[in-house]
């Protein structure tokens, strides 16, 4: 019996042990498939650093996530206009960005943004824009209009897919009804809420990851996507369109921050400053299709890559960046789309 | 009782059915093997499927396999799996047969009921309810383990899986043999440790399997609870799904389903084995 | 050795219960009596809770704020909780008029036969839930399982649309749980005593009236205990509704788990779940009544 106790004993010290976090480690908390495994080789063999990935879907999530007190992630990746929700939350930490080797090759336009001032919190990682794609096969329609997304023609017969959180959906309403981001008019909300509510009847799923696998098998249209991801659709056959409507589409830039929790600072300013290298930063571009805000990237993009339209919009294109809306607003689309969401 | 039950007889030519037999109760049992079971096979049939999009079949090949074999996350969620599981029956395993020894044994006393209810509580509530519950509780508490959080929980839901086993065991043994051990001198613990701790392995080697496999097979508790690095295998799994349907799901799922089956053979020829035994 | 166990029966029952009590009061009890607190109070909108107390999760579930900020009804929620009971009642119905025969058919069969049955009916259910209803997007999908072979004979033309509908919910949901509801009426059935069949027969009763007015009586708390199995997991379910389902025809639990990872209202998810506990109890509390009352019966008789 004693030497069955201390056998016991002994096995389960070694198990917990084994859940003490080694050094040199890095954990990303990243959107679906938004990093690169040979980006994640090649920064593991030159640094030595053990990375580990796990993924959200949206925005909102990695904000309940990191609320709900998860800890242990060193580089999450949000978008601009959640970078402030985070910094007032306490949620990430500063980490003195600018003072990093490498980031004398940031872009100047995208040097010491709205969001980040002083370049304390974040490093870049791809900055893109949200419209809708459609299934060239089954849709004879050519994307020209917002309309063709919220008033779907009879053509898409209940095989729309929208995604899953409110944050985007709304601010390519608020862009085909001309209403400003961020409104607090609870009128021009109940304007977005009827028209979204009367598009459900054409909704047959409400998804921010498979978007592309629905568009390839037929099961969806018409979705909203991101410019990178559906041509990541595209790449894999399926006839995947990514529409440029004449109102506009809605701009975003994903940067990298540091958790308040992070348990390896110094090896996620590591790979902020390897993010930041000309080189790797077009591994991820051109791994992803976005846009980067790295000077010297594009001369290491594929044939493939420099002449895909979704980095090449009309040069006529309006690109709207929304900014961090007020709790007022906030609250506001949030009863809107629990609303649609019903 | 089945001696009761006669075999059809033939009168008149035309085949008469004795009581309590009906027609069509085994066409009836074959479509519900056949819907029980449909899942299981696509999934594994799938996984052969050269093609990336999991729905168009596109020749047979053991890529997805391979490829799933080479995969660091899933080994990574794997070990986890692996680690919370272990632990996690170790634990429950030994709270649920001190605990059961007690409820079984112990006679009817004050706060039996309760004590019962108690035990069994994690089956009866919801397991979306628990997994809330259980994320509130260590987020307000502060307690963030990572893979130890996952850990907690697990033991806390697999006593009850545990419990089941070890219990009807005890009740199906009659005390003859401990008795007997008693009267031939040997000490309460030396009677507990050479007679009823055998008589009972068993029992307890059924309950920390189904705890095992209850552990192993844990959603929607280990997707809410866990924190950075803590991936199971089902929560990379659901990962995957959303991230897209390849047939890479089917291979790793249908290698988890083996391995399920094989624990869940092994504990039922235990068990049968064990009834065999006892009725001599 | 044994002089370190306390001498008395109670301190003995006493040691080991206390891990049980322990563990399951710490990490269960308070977890749920704290969710219930958080309940009432109010959300912080970035998640989490602010602790000022207010009924607003609860006010939330019939009513809302509108965006002129009066308080109407509000059916939506209702709605989901309505398809929540619907759709479980279906799954436990289907689940019932599929295993029933099954579990009597087991029973008719010779003795070392029926342990393999059983064996088979509980495989599929021991495997990971999440893969098994992965499957049914394959079996129900476009161009699936189901429609691959109809659309390539010329059968139908077009996608039947089985996915992301109540139907393919209904399905799922009856799959997950149909073993739940097959082991305790076979467990009921194996008492049976065949020779009351005989005994009806012989009283002129035929085929149907023996079924339902011997058999079915007799077995009434495998089913009802069946029923409750399969329902109560059903209420709560997640996996089901959330693959198959897309995201648009929320049940309880996927409402549920979407105030914590998206909607960031935990109050309100909090509400949602002591709602859904409050259901589990009250059926449970009817289950032990029943079956207290019909011991009662059957010890007068």
């Amino acid at each position: 019996m004693k030497r069955l106790f201390t056998t016991f004993a002994a096995i389960t010290a070694v198990l917990i042990s084994g859940l003490a976090q080694a050094s040199g480690e890095l954990f990303i908390y990243n959107w679906t498939e938004y990093t690169p495994p040979e980006l994640i080789a090649k920064f593991e063999k030159e640094s030595g650093i053990k990375v580990s990935v796990d993924t959200y879907d949206s925005n909102e999530t990695l904000l309940a996530k990191l609320q709900a007190g998860a800890t242990g992630y060193d580089i999450v990746v949000p978008s601009q206009n959640f970078v402030p929700i985070l910094i007032n939350e306490g949620l990430i930490q500063k980490v003195g960005v600018h003072a990093l080797s490498n980031f004398k090759n940031m872009e100047d336009r995208w040097s010491f943004p709205e969001w980040d001032p002083e370049q304390e919190y974040s490093g870049p990682w791809q900055w893109g824009t949200t419209s809708f794609s459609y299934n060239s096969e089954l849709y004879s329609g050519t994307g020209a209009s917002l309309k063709e997304f919220f008033e779907p023609s009879d053509e898409l017969n209940g095989r729309l897919s929208v995604f899953q959180t409110p944050d985007e959906v709304i601010s390519l309403a608020n862009i085909y009804l001309g209403i400003p981001f961020c409104s607090e008019d609870a009128k021009q909300m109940k304007q977005i809420q009827d028209m979204l509510v009367t598009q459900k009847e054409s909704v047959v799923a409400y998804n921010s990851e498979t978007m592309s696998d629905l568009l390839a098998s037929g099961e969806a249209i018409m979705t909203n996507h991101w410019s990178g991801y559906s041509r990541l659709g595209r790449l894999t056959g399926a006839p995947i369109v990514y529409a440029y409507p004449k109102e506009g589409v809605v701009g975003w830039y994903d940067s990298m921050v540091v958790p308040t929790s992070a348990k390896n600072v110094e090896n996620a300013k590591k790979f902020m400053n390897f993010m930041m290298d000309p080189v790797n930063m077009a591994i991820l571009t051109d791994n992803q299709g976005y846009g980067d805000a790295v000077k010297g990237t594009a001369a290491y993009y594929s044939e493939e890559l420099k002449s895909a339209p979704e980095i090449n919009p009309p040069s006529d294109l309006k690109v709207f960046f929304a900014p961090t809306c007020s709790p007022k607003a906030q609250s506001l689309i949030d009863k809107v789309w629990t609303k649609v969401m019903q | 009782m089945s001696d009761q039950i006669q075999k059809p007889s033939t009168r008149k030519g035309k085949k008469v059915l004795p009581v309590g037999h009906y027609r069509g109760l085994s066409s009836w049992t074959i479509a519900f093997f056949v819907f029980l079971y449909l899942p299981i096979i696509v999934l594994i049939f799938y996984s052969f499927n050269a093609n990336r999009m999991v729905m168009n079949w596109g020749g047979f090949g053991i890529d997805w396999y391979l490829k799933a074999f080479n995969n660091s996350d899933i080994q990574k969620a794997v070990w986890n799996s692996l680690i919370v599981a272990t632990v996690a029956t170790v634990f429950s395993t030994a709270i649920a047969t001190i605990g059961a020894l007690v409820l079984a044994r112990g006679g009817n006393f004050r706060g039996k009921t309760v004590s019962l209810g108690l035990i069994t509580l994690p089956l009866m509530v919801p397991e979306i309810v628990t997994a809330v519950a259980v994320l509130i509780f260590f987020s307000a508490i502060g307690m963030n383990l990572g893979l130890g959080n996952v850990i907690i929980a697990h033991i806390t839901f697999c006593i009850p899986f545990a419990f089941m086993p070890i219990r009807a065991r005890l009740e199906g043994m009659d005390t003859t043999l401990e008795q007997a051990s008693r009267d031939l001198y040997a000490s309460e613990w030396e009677t507990f440790r050479f007679v009823t701790m055998p008589l009972l392995m068993p029992g307890i080697v059924a309950g920390a399997m189904l705890a095992f496999v209850i552990s192993m097979d844990d959603f929607i508790i280990t997707l809410m609870v866990g924190g950075a690095g803590s991936t199971t295998l089902p929560v990379y799994i659901y990962s995957m799904i959303r991230r897209g349907l390849t047939p890479e799901i089917n291979a790793v799922s249908t290698m988890l389903l083996l391995a399920s089956i094989a624990i869940i053979t092994a504990y039922w020829i235990l068990s049968k084995k064990t009834q065999t035994s006892t009725e001599h | 050795m044994s002089d370190w166990l306390p001498k008395s029966a109670a301190g003995r029952r006493w040691l080991g219960l206390a891990p049980s009590y322990f563990v399951i009061g710490i990490f269960m009890l308070i977890p749920m009596v704290i969710m219930g607190v958080f309940s009432f109070l109010e959300p912080n909108p970035y998640g989490g809770v602010k602790p000022v107390g207010s009924l607003a999760a609860y006010i939330k579930i019939a009513f809302e704020y509108d965006l002129e900020d009066k308080l109407v009804f509000n059916p939506g929620y209702l709605n989901i909780i309505f398809r929540s009971f619907q759709l479980s009642f279906g799954a436990t119905l289907l689940c019932l008029i599929f295993g029933f025969p099954v579990a009597y058919y087991i029973t008719l069969q010779p003795e070392n036969r029926r342990n393999f049955y059983i064996y088979l009916v509980t495989i599929p259910f021991w495997t990971n839930l999440l893969i098994r209803t992965f499957a049914w997007i394959i079996i129900l999908g476009r161009g699936g399982v189901i429609e691959a072979p109809l659309l390539a004979t010329g059968i139908i033309d077009d996608s039947l649309r089985m996915m992301y509908t109540d139907g393919a919910i209904a399905i799922g949901l009856t799959y997950s749980y149909l073993p739940l509801m097959v082991l305790p009426i076979y467990a009921s059935l194996e008492k049976l005593d065949f020779r009351l069949l005989d005994a009806a027969s012989d009283l002129y009763a035929n085929r149907f009236e023996i079924m339902t007015k011997v058999v079915i009586p007799l077995c009434k708390p495998g089913i009802i205990a069946g029923c409750i199995l399969v329902f109560i997991p059903c209420l709560g379910a997640f996996i089901a509704p959330n693959l198959l389902g897309g995201g648009k025809k929320l049940m309880l639990g996927s409402l549920v788990q979407f105030q914590f990872a998206s909607a960031r209202n935990w109050p309100f998810g909090g509400a949602l779940s002591m709602l859904l506990l409050s259901v589990v109890i009250i059926t449970l509390i009817f289950y032990a009544r029943a079956a207290k009352n019909r011991a009662a019966m059957e010890g007068s008789a």
